[in-house]
Formats: structure tokens, C-alpha cells, sequence
């Protein structure tokens, strides 16, 4: 018997009807999305867009008053094990008693699950991502001596480590060097080429042409979303942000 | 030493190190204030569950305590979720509250009863030895019951901890990335509430319910000033824990005093020498580490003057260790001792009361042009 819906490739997002509010107020007004698998995408809005809402929504953290998210056809208490998540550096308190390896390793927490302790296998996949992102030497350090640039790493090799089908990742370019920036992109593009999704929350319009192949308007509303070439133009541009954004072209 | 005071300081430890353990979680987690309200509020359960049993030793005082403390925090957070008031004035309303109710109930029952105030605010630690609170089980003599129950305390707060290690860190760190991964801080947060209120009461027997919060607070406190690791902070927290009781104990003993107060009261005091001397973390170490900051920045500044009037005209005027601080708009003092210092370090000789630059000053300040330049 064949079955022609096995072939169909599921999207790795899709999002149907979605809003998230804040009382009576929208922060995400009937969004429709659908992420196809293995593509960088941008998520570019004004200030109080709902980037970071969409992205809480995505994995759980937020109830919708509306509407659904599907992760690779999943409802998102089973599709969560797929996603890796990079939280805004701003978000936790770097003051914590950890170093970097500690911080790294709770990235292999998930598929551990409940009670049982990191052993050597999980020592090894920790060491593999912070070589990643170039921090292996830095392993033994505290948190709080950590540069902007290198908390960005921090994070970033711990969602390395959970090796997901999808990473969700709130403005990791925010306050980092450019280096640091540089190399969050070459990682971003080896995970898609393996066959990873990767959606960003961003905020250079300069540099959406040269890191996404797919990108997503957004202010409340879903402005536009889809390939970079087709999607990204003025016009949308305007919609999302108002007459004073420019390319600068 | 008496035997009595050996089980008195080791009642006095035993409660230190239970409270220290959850003291190092509630200070990580900002939750200080709500074992605050949970210390006060476990009266409610104790009395409740006295008037129920009339019995002081009877376990389901820590039943009724336990439940009076959980429902503390869910009443705080159920309050808060209303969005009428806030949680600290959530945390304001409660636990005076359900405090005041069981205080009320005290007064007036007291004529039938011994639970006096005292008793309830400051413990009762120094009639542990009494024959009447003694655990004896087939003729044998275990000690103190509630040595032999603040033990049982120690290892289940222990227990929780160990098992629980991984979860207890990742979502006290990031609550987020912990919920995402499938460990609902809600959970590991009332885990904590439980073991927070089981410890509660039984060292309110001991320390009283005002001091217990001491106990939790101080040596975790002191504990985060010196080390950098969860586990490592944790095994402070119990060591500063022990010491503030066996010195307090003795303390009390000097100053003829309560052995609760002075067991808080050296607790304050350790946290009030880590605070200004601990190695990375103290107040002393902040402040020398930006004066040293503070220094080597205008040592740079004065170099790259340097380099800026090196062979002009106004080189004689400009880099004149006389007049140097009305060019620089410093302090005539912090002006002589820089210059001092540059030419200690050999970054500078002097001419004549004029500074000249060493090849050694010349690298220095154009190191610092080339960062001042990269960071705009």
C-alpha cells in the first residue's frame, strides 16, 4: 500500500491563525507562516512587532487566545524536542554561579530528561560545541567575566549541543562584535547545509540579503513572508516599518 | 564541655546547615522575601494542627505547618496574578495576615497551652537537652527528637538537591530555555516551597520563626561572595552555616544571651566581612579593581598626550609636570602622582620638569589610540 502523504515533505513550521495578546491588546493579530525545512529566516519588525512573542509562541512559553503552531507536523509538546532555543543574552542573570562548560551543558538536559546526570558522552558533545563556536578554552570560566560576544557563544554552542532540526534564536547579533557576528553566520549556514532550519530574530535590514534565504515581515500583522529575493523589497518594507525605512540603495 | 551543650550545638548546626541548603536556591532565585512569609506563616499550621492533636511533639504539626507554607505561596502568587497588586506587596499581604491569625489563637488560648510568643519568635534551642524532648526508642536514648528530626531534614533537602542537582540549576539560570527543554520550573519551584516550609518548621522549634529567614538568607548570601560554582557555593553555605551556629552558640554563652540572636547575629557579621574583603566578589576587590581600571586609563590618557605634543612648539608648555593638570583638567595631586608613575614604569623620563616619552611610553599610547579607535 502507498501511501503518497509519506512523501510530502512537512514543513518545519506552520503556523495557522495564530494571535497572542496582552489582555485585550494583539501583540500578534492572525498570523499565517509556513517555514519550509532547511532555510535561514529572518525575522525583521519594528520594536513591538511580536518577533520575540512569535518565537515564545512557537515553543510553548506563551498561550495563544488563537490558533496553533505545528513544529514538522507536531503539536508542540511532542515537536519541542526538535528545537534548540537561543534566548536574548539580556534575559538571564550572568552572575550565576556556573562557567561556561556548566551553561553549555544543560543544552544535553532535554534528551537526559528527568533525574538522570550528565556522563561522559554528554562531557564530550559539551567540549564538541564550545570548539564549535571557538570558546574551548574559555571552558572553565566564569559567566559573569564573559564578554557580550562571548555570552552570545555561550548560548549558541548550548543549543549546538542539543543537536535540533530547528533552532529558534532571539536576536543573537544583539551587542556582539563583528567577528563574533561573522561566525554566528558561518554556523548558521553549516547547520542549514546539513539540513537545518533556523529561524532569527533580526535587526540589520543592511545585512538580510547576505544571510537569509528566507524572510519574514512582521509587525503584528504578517506583513510578508518568503524568499529573500522575492519578499524583501521596499514596498514591504514600508508596510512593516513605516515611509522612513529605506535599503538604502 | 557538657553534654547538654555538645547536643545544643549540634541541634544548632544540624539547623544551620538544613536552612544554608535552601538558603543557596531561594538567594540564587530572588525568593528570600517569600521564605520570609513561609517562616512566619507555618505558625498558622502549627497551631491549627495543635488545637487538632493537642500535642506539641505530634507529626502533623509539620503536616499542618508544611500545608500552611505552600498555601502561603499559592495565595502570594494566585494574588499577584490578579494584576490588582504586586508580588512584594502580594508577599505584605498574606503572611502578616495568616501570621496575626495564628498569633491571635496564641493569646487567646495561651492559658491552656505552652506555646508562648517567645517561644515563637526566638526558639526554644536551649531546652533541647530536657529529658521530656528526648527520642528514646526500646529503653535507648537517641537524643534530642528534634536533633533526630532536623537530621531527617538535612537528608531530605540533600536528597532533593542531589537528584534534582541538574534541574534545580538550569531553572533557577534561565526559566525559559528550562521550560523549552521540558523541565517546567513551576515544578522545581514547589519543590523548593515544600522543602523551604518543612524546614521552616522544624527549625522553628530550635531558632524561632524570625531567625530561621537569618539562617536561610545570611550564609548563602556570604556564599555567593566567594565562589563561582553552584555546588561549590552550596558546600560554603553549609560550612558558614556550622560556624555561625557552633561561634553564636558560644557567643551566647559569653554574653549570657539567645543562642538564636547570636547565631544570627555571627552570621550577619560573616557576611559583613565577605561583603567587604571576599577575593572576587567584595566590595574592597570591586573597588580596586576599577581604581586599578580607573589608573592604568589615565596613565594611557597621559601618554597619548604625550605623543600629541612630542617635538612641537608647545611641547615645553604642554608636557610641564608643573602645568600638566591645567591641560588635563585634573587634580594637580592625581596629575603629579600619574607623571610619577610613568616614569617609575619607565614610560617617560624627565627633563627639566618636562616629560619626554620612552620607545616603551610611545607603543603604550599608541596601543591605546588603536583600541580607543576600534571601539567607535
Amino acid at each position: 500500500m502507498t501511501r503518497p502523504h509519506d512523501k510530502k515533505m512537512e514543513f518545519a513550521l506552520e503556523i495557522n491563525d495564530l494571535t497572542v495578546s496582552y489582555k485585550d491588546k494583539p501583540v500578534l493579530w492572525d498570523i499565517d507562516l509556513e517555514i519550509p525545512q532547511g532555510a535561514l529566516v529572518g525575522i525583521v519588525g519594528p520594536n513591538g512587532a511580536g518577533k520575540t512573542t512569535l518565537i515564545k509562541s512557537i515553543l510553548g512559553l506563551l498561550k495563544p487566545v488563537a490558533g496553533s503552531a505545528k513544529i514538522l507536523g507536531l503539536e508542540i509538546d511532542q515537536g519541542i524536542k526538535k528545537i534548540a532555543y537561543v534566548p536574548q543574552r539580556g534575559s538571564v542573570d550572568w552572575d550565576f554561579p556556573a562557567t561556561v562548560f556548566d551553561v553549555v551543558q544543560m543544552g544535553t538536559y532535554g534528551k537526559l530528561g528527568w533525574l538522570r546526570r550528565p556522563g561522559s558522552n554528554e562531557k564530550k558533545l559539551t567540549k564538541d560545541a564550545l570548539e564549535k563556536v571557538g570558546m574551548l578554552e574559555l571552558a572553565h570560566r566564569q559567566i559573569s567575566q564573559l564578554s557580550g560576544g562571548q555570552q552570545q557563544r555561550v548560548f549558541l554552542a548550548r543549543a549546538l549541543v542539543q543537536h535540533a532540526e530547528i533552532y529558534l534564536m532571539d536576536e543573537p547579533f544583539q551587542g556582539v562584535d563583528s567577528t563574533t557576528e561573522q561566525s554566528i553566520v558561518e554556523l548558521l549556514r553549516e547547520l542549514r547545509n546539513q539540513g537545518a532550519t533556523a529561524l532569527v530574530v533580526h535587526h540589520d535590514l543592511q545585512t538580510v540579503k547576505d544571510y537569509f534565504d528566507w524572510v519574514v515581515l512582521l509587525n503584528v500583522r504578517k506583513i510578508a513572508a518568503g524568499p529573500v529575493s522575492e519578499v524583501f523589497t521596499e514596498t514591504n518594507l514600508k508596510l512593516a516599518f513605516g515611509s522612513r525605512v529605506s535599503l538604502g540603495e | 564541655m557538657t553534654q547538654a551543650q555538645v547536643e545544643i550545638q549540634l541541634l544548632a548546626m544540624a539547623t544551620a546547615v538544613a536552612c544554608s541548603l535552601c538558603g543557596v536556591f531561594l538567594v540564587l532565585r530572588r525568593m528570600t522575601l517569600l521564605s520570609d512569609a513561609i517562616s512566619h506563616t507555618v505558625l498558622i499550621g502549627i497551631v491549627v494542627a495543635f488545637f487538632l492533636t493537642g500535642d506539641m511533639a505530634s507529626p502533623w504539626l509539620l503536616v499542618g505547618a508544611t500545608t500552611a507554607g505552600v498555601f502561603t505561596v499559592l495565595m502570594v502568587e494566585s494574588l499577584q496574578k490578579t494584576g490588582v497588586v504586586r508580588e512584594d506587596a502580594a508577599i505584605g499581604l498574606v503572611f502578616p495576615a495568616l501570621f496575626s491569625i495564628a498569633v491571635l489563637l496564641i493569646s487567646i488560648y495561651s492559658k491552656n497551652i505552652h506555646l508562648d510568643m517567645d517561644a515563637v519568635l526566638v526558639g526554644k534551642i536551649a531546652l533541647t537537652p530536657l529529658p521530656s524532648r528526648r527520642l528514646e526508642i526500646g529503653g535507648y536514648d537517641f537524643g534530642p527528637k528534634s536533633l533526630a528530626l532536623m537530621m531527617a531534614i538535612i537528608i531530605v533537602n540533600l536528597g532533593f538537591i542531589i537528584m534534582f542537582f541538574k534541574e534545580l540549576k538550569v531553572s533557577t539560570f534561565d526559566p525559559a530555555f528550562s521550560k523549552a527543554i521540558g523541565f517546567n520550573p513551576y515544578w522545581i519551584h514547589l519543590g523548593l516551597v515544600l522543602s523551604v516550609s518543612t524546614t521552616a518548621v522544624a527549625s522553628f522549634d530550635a531558632v524561632g520563626s524570625i531567625l530561621v529567614v537569618a539562617l536561610m538568607a545570611a550564609p548563602a548570601a556570604t556564599a555567593y561572595l566567594l565562589t563561582d560554582k553552584l555546588s561549590i557555593m552550596l558546600v560554603w553555605s553549609c560550612i558558614i552555616g556550622m560556624l555561625s551556629a557552633v561561634l553564636g552558640y558560644w557567643l551566647a554563652h559569653i554574653l549570657d544571651a539567645s543562642i538564636a540572636g547570636s547565631m544570627s547575629t555571627v552570621a550577619g557579621i560573616i557576611f559583613g566581612f565577605a561583603f567587604f574583603f571576599a577575593p572576587e566578589r567584595g566590595l574592597f576587590s570591586v573597588w580596586h579593581r576599577a581604581k586599578t581600571r580607573d589608573r592604568k586609563f589615565k596613565l594611557a590618557l597621559l601618554l597619548v598626550h604625550l605623543t600629541q605634543h612630542e617635538g612641537t612648539i608647545r611641547e615645553e608648555e604642554e608636557c610641564n609636570i608643573e602645568s600638566l593638570h591645567l591641560h588635563l583638567r585634573w587634580d594637580e595631586y592625581e596629575a603629579h602622582s600619574v607623571a610619577f608613575e610613568a616614569v617609575e614604569t619607565f614610560c617617560a623620563t624627565k627633563e627639566n620638569k618636562v616629560l619626554r616619552l620612552t620607545p616603551k611610553g610611545r607603543i603604550i599610547a599608541l596601543e591605546s589610540l588603536q583600541i580607543g579607535t576600534n571601539l567607535s
